[in-house]
């Protein structure tokens, strides 16, 4: 089994690097991340590149694959045969050294999201249907690859007008949980800038955990601006109509 | 010579410092913060990735949403016998009456557990828990309550330092914590921190072994710098190996499969197609404990009838597509995708894989306080919940119990000691110039391959099976490997450098390691995790004793120490053969 795969691996800082190739035994079912250990092991010691679980739970491997962005631990080698794979970091933030960015302006953000507000004292009564909607936005592991690939940050690095999907989702598991009593629609409208996302889908397509970002949380969310901004009689009727149906669901 | 000086070293203040960003770090810095005092928090990664993570099958707690007869003494009971009655019966108890209460403030603050019909917590069955207990959400529970504590620390008054690698625990004069050296990662400059308590909540060591499940961070760190600053570490033999470890391929093995998925029914059998649980535990079959399945495989496998890769199958295609998918999704996709298997049509290839360390810091189970005054434990580096074996489900509880009870622990400390102890500036210069030696040795040793070559020695000499012939050959080839890893190198610079970062962590690992060994030999008998083929029996004699280890100077102590024993109202809890919940229900039908 002496079959090799060509890495091609941007080495570098914040002052400027290039890409550097590696060649690395292929072993049957390697991950990317796989040949990254090998190379850091034997040949680049100091190769820096993010990573916990190797088991695409944890959302550090964030990188781009053939200018894809992809989690390196979930990327299968196999796919590539007889490419050069090339491999570079997150282009939508600073980057440190390597393969690892600077991800910190995503922890700022966060700050922002205002926190779940209970309603109801628990334990709460909730049916599973009643969750099903929001238990998807959950599956979300923070790798910010919806981050990486949406043009409203990396081409227009309007950082400061719009939060970005990963916060539209954080967002929406808030604000449709059946529980919450929060209410986060003028942070939507103004500060979080849902406003600047024109539904192109990118972030949806590239995320590792399936999470249908566009279609079950920013399109949702936006309707909800639209309600409370250009309808205010409906939306005070649905705020208010909200808890009752679930309670209803409840006994049912 | 360190390039940054005393003088002008970046330094902060705490009130309290919480070493560790996982769930138990997260629920003490949350505890912490609650009363107002300034509260700090530091992991080596960023926050949100911690090992808590990766944990799938769910958390126990006796809220008795679907077997009523559950309560906090079938929990104690199960606990205590899974840890074959090694474990520190106060922690067993105060953990068993509180891990209701804290799973359902994880609802309060955001947790989306999946529901009962009723509309209340589902629990699930696991491995020799009488009750169904596990409130979960999918497989995916440790990211629930690590995402939940997470977003509830960032909406507190809770400075959080990511990516910085703490190196060294720093004492006053008088032996009290004053405070822990550590370097940013992304510059590689040093950073002190200042504190009037520290809470320790580093996690596990499943790293030492090559065949494991645990994540990138799992060096044992904090276990080895208590250790270092004196604090007393206990029951080290105790590693526990989970039965079912993924095989195949190799870039995989160790990685794990969830206990779910026996949860849910799936069945083990060997390469001549028996149903070998039924004769290793014909009562509980599959959902045995750990410590008895990973043995079971082990066995198959030595006798001749493991699988093509050295495990054992596991199958769950009986219970169809449609099921699967909705109850394992995480393990459907893993197999698909990672190993080219798809669970609802073929069985797959299991084999144990290093999973859990029991053993840790000795803690006093009310504060979780050490013997060192002013540091605190919690998490997987504490010690003395789970005894010679964990239950599945108990290490997520025992983060919210113990990390709450640590917050709170050093919240009462600081009251009582409120000046800022003294660090002292030549132990700082110091662990400054031994962590930057490395930079200096040119040829030394390659760190990732000091790291492999570690994990060899553990798995052939103190892995699943043991005896002392064995354990001293491993002691010797440790202690060989010990004097090499001085001569490590690395290249590079300080900026984001795994090299330099792995080095640390092969020095935290080489000690216990050793600690691992030590407490093996000393036990001679067999118990829960602790397998020896000389000792093959429990003996009651042994089981009086935990074994401590501490240092003495420069050499490892190690020494027996008697087992808290039960007050009768909890021992005669075992003496009706059955779980109390069980036999409130017996008692309860033969009235009617
Ligand atoms: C695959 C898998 C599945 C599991 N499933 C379950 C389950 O279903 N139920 C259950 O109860 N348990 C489960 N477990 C066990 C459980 O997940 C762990 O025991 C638990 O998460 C440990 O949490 P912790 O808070 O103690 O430490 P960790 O989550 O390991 O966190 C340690 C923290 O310390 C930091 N740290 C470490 N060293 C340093 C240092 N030198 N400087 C600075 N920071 C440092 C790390 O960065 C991290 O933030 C599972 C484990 C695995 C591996
Ligand atoms: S759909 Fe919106 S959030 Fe997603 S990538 Fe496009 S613009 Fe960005
Ligand atoms: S929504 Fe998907 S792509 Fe975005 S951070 Fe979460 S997991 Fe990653
Ligand atoms: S290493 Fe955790 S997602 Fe890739």
């Amino acid at each position: 089994m002496s079959e090799e795969i060509v890495l091609s691996i941007f080495r570098g800082d914040a002052a400027g690097g290039q890409e550097v190739e590696y060649r690395v035994p292929l072993t049957p079912g390697m991950v990317v991340l796989d040949a990254v250990h090998q190379v850091q092991a034997h040949q680049a010691q100091d190769l820096a590149v993010r990573w916990n679980c190797k088991a695409a739970h944890c959302g550090s491997c964030g990188a781009e694959i053939n200018g894809r962005p992809k989690l390196l631990c979930k990327t299968r080698l196999d796919d590539y045969v007889g490419e050069t794979v090339h491999i570079r970091p997150m282009q939508t933030f600073p980057i440190i050294k390597d393969l690892v960015a600077d991800v910190s302006w995503n922890y700022e953000v966060a700050k922002k999201v205002p926190a779940f507000q209970p309603a109801v004292p628990v334990p709460f009564q909730m049916q599973q249907f009643d969750v099903d909607r929001i238990q998807e936005f959950h599956h979300c592991i923070e790798c910010f690859l919806c981050q990486d690939v949406c043009h409203v940050l990396r081409d227009h690095n309007a950082k400061d007008q719009y939060f970005g999907p990963r916060f539209m989702v954080k967002m929406a598991e808030f604000e449709m949980h059946p529980r919450d009593g929060g209410d986060r629609v003028p942070m939507l409208a103004h500060e979080a800038g849902l406003n600047m996302c024109n539904v192109t889908k990118c972030c949806t397509e590239v995320c590792p955990q399936h999470i249908r970002i566009t279609d079950n949380a920013i399109i949702p969310l936006k309707e909800r601006v639209a309600d409370q901004y250009w309808d205010p009689l409906r939306a005070l009727f649905k705020k208010k109509k909200a808890p009752a149906a679930t309670e209803q669901s409840v006994q049912g | 010579m360190a390039s940054e000086q005393f003088a002008t070293l970046e330094s902060h203040q705490y009130d309290v410092l919480v070493i560790g960003s996982g769930g138990a770090g997260l629920r003490a810095a949350v505890q912490a913060a609650s009363s107002g005092v300034k509260v700090g928090i530091i992991g080596k990664s960023l926050l949100g990735k911690a090992h808590t993570v990766m944990a799938e099958g769910g958390v126990a707690a006796s809220l008795g949403n679907l077997d009523p007869w559950d309560g906090w003494e079938t929990h104690f009971y199960d606990t205590m016998r899974s840890g074959h009655f090694i474990n520190n019966y106060q922690m067993v108890e105060l953990f068993a009456k509180e891990a209701a209460e804290r799973v359902l403030e994880l609802e309060e603050w955001g947790a989306v557990f999946d529901r009962t019909p009723e509309g209340k917590i589902m629990q699930r069955p696991f491995g020799a828990h009488t009750f169904r207990r596990l409130a979960h959400i999918g497989d995916r529970t440790g990211m629930e309550l690590l995402r939940t504590l997470q977003y509830k620390a960032i909406s507190q008054d809770i400075t959080v330092h990511q990516e910085v690698t703490i190196t060294k625990l720093l004492l006053d004069g008088d032996g009290r914590i004053a405070g822990a050296l550590a370097y940013y990662r992304s510059t590689g400059k040093f950073v002190l921190f200042r504190a009037k308590a520290i809470v320790l909540a580093t996690g596990g060591w499943g790293k030492i072994y090559k065949v494991t499940s645990n994540s990138w961070e799992s060096t044992g760190d904090g276990a080895s710098l208590a250790f270092r600053a004196g604090a007393e570490l206990m029951d080290m033999e105790m590693v526990q190996f989970h039965p079912t470890g993924m095989v195949w391929p190799p870039g995989v093995r160790g990685l794990l499969v969830t206990e779910g998925v026996r949860g849910e029914g799936g069945l083990l059998y060997n390469s001549e197609g028996d149903r070998f649980m039924l004769k290793y535990d014909p009562e509980r079959k599959e959902l045995s404990s750990r410590d008895v399945v990973a043995r079971s495989i082990f066995k198959e496998v030595q006798a001749g009838r493991g699988t093509p890769h050295g495990g054992a199958w596991l199958d769950i295609t009986h219970k169809g597509p449609e099921f699967i998918k909705r109850k394992l999704p995480g393990m459907y996709e893993q197999y698909l995708t990672l190993a080219d298997v798809d669970i609802t049509k073929e069985k797959f290839e299991v084999a144990p894989t290093c999973h859990y360390t029991m053993g840790g810091v000795r803690v006093e189970a009310e504060s979780c306080a050490t013997n060192i005054p002013g540091l605190f434990a919690a998490g997987e580096v504490a010690c003395g919940l789970h005894g010679a074996n964990r239950l599945g489900g108990n290490s997520l509880a025992d983060l919210l119990v113990f990390g709450r009870r640590a917050g709170d622990g050093a919240l009462e400390y600081v009251q009582d000691h409120t000046s800022l102890p003294q660090v002292s500036e030549s132990d700082v210069e110091q662990e400054m110039n031994r962590v930057l030696k490395p930079f200096s040795v040119s040829n030394g040793e390659n760190p990732y391959l000091l790291h492999e070559q570690l994990q060899e020695i553990m798995s052939d000499h103190a892995g699943i099976v043991r005896d002392g012939p064995m354990l001293e050959d491993g002691l010797a080839k440790l202690t060989d490997l010990q004097i090499r890893a001085q001569n490590v190198g690395v290249t590079g610079s300080r900026v984001y450098n795994p090299g330099w970062h792995a080095v640390f962590e092969v020095q935290s690992m080489l000690t216990l390691a050793e600690l691992i060994v030590r407490g093996a030999l000393a036990r001679k008998e067999s118990r829960g995790a602790h397998w020896r083929t000389d000792y093959p029996d429990e003996l009651s004699e042994v089981g009086q004793w935990n074994y401590v280890q501490d240092l003495d100077g420069d050499a490892v102590r190690v020494r027996e120490v008697a087992v808290p024993s039960m007050p009768p109202e909890l021992s005669q809890l075992f003496d009706r053969g059955v779980a109390p919940g069980v036999y409130a229900s017996q008692q309860q039908a033969k009235e009617k």
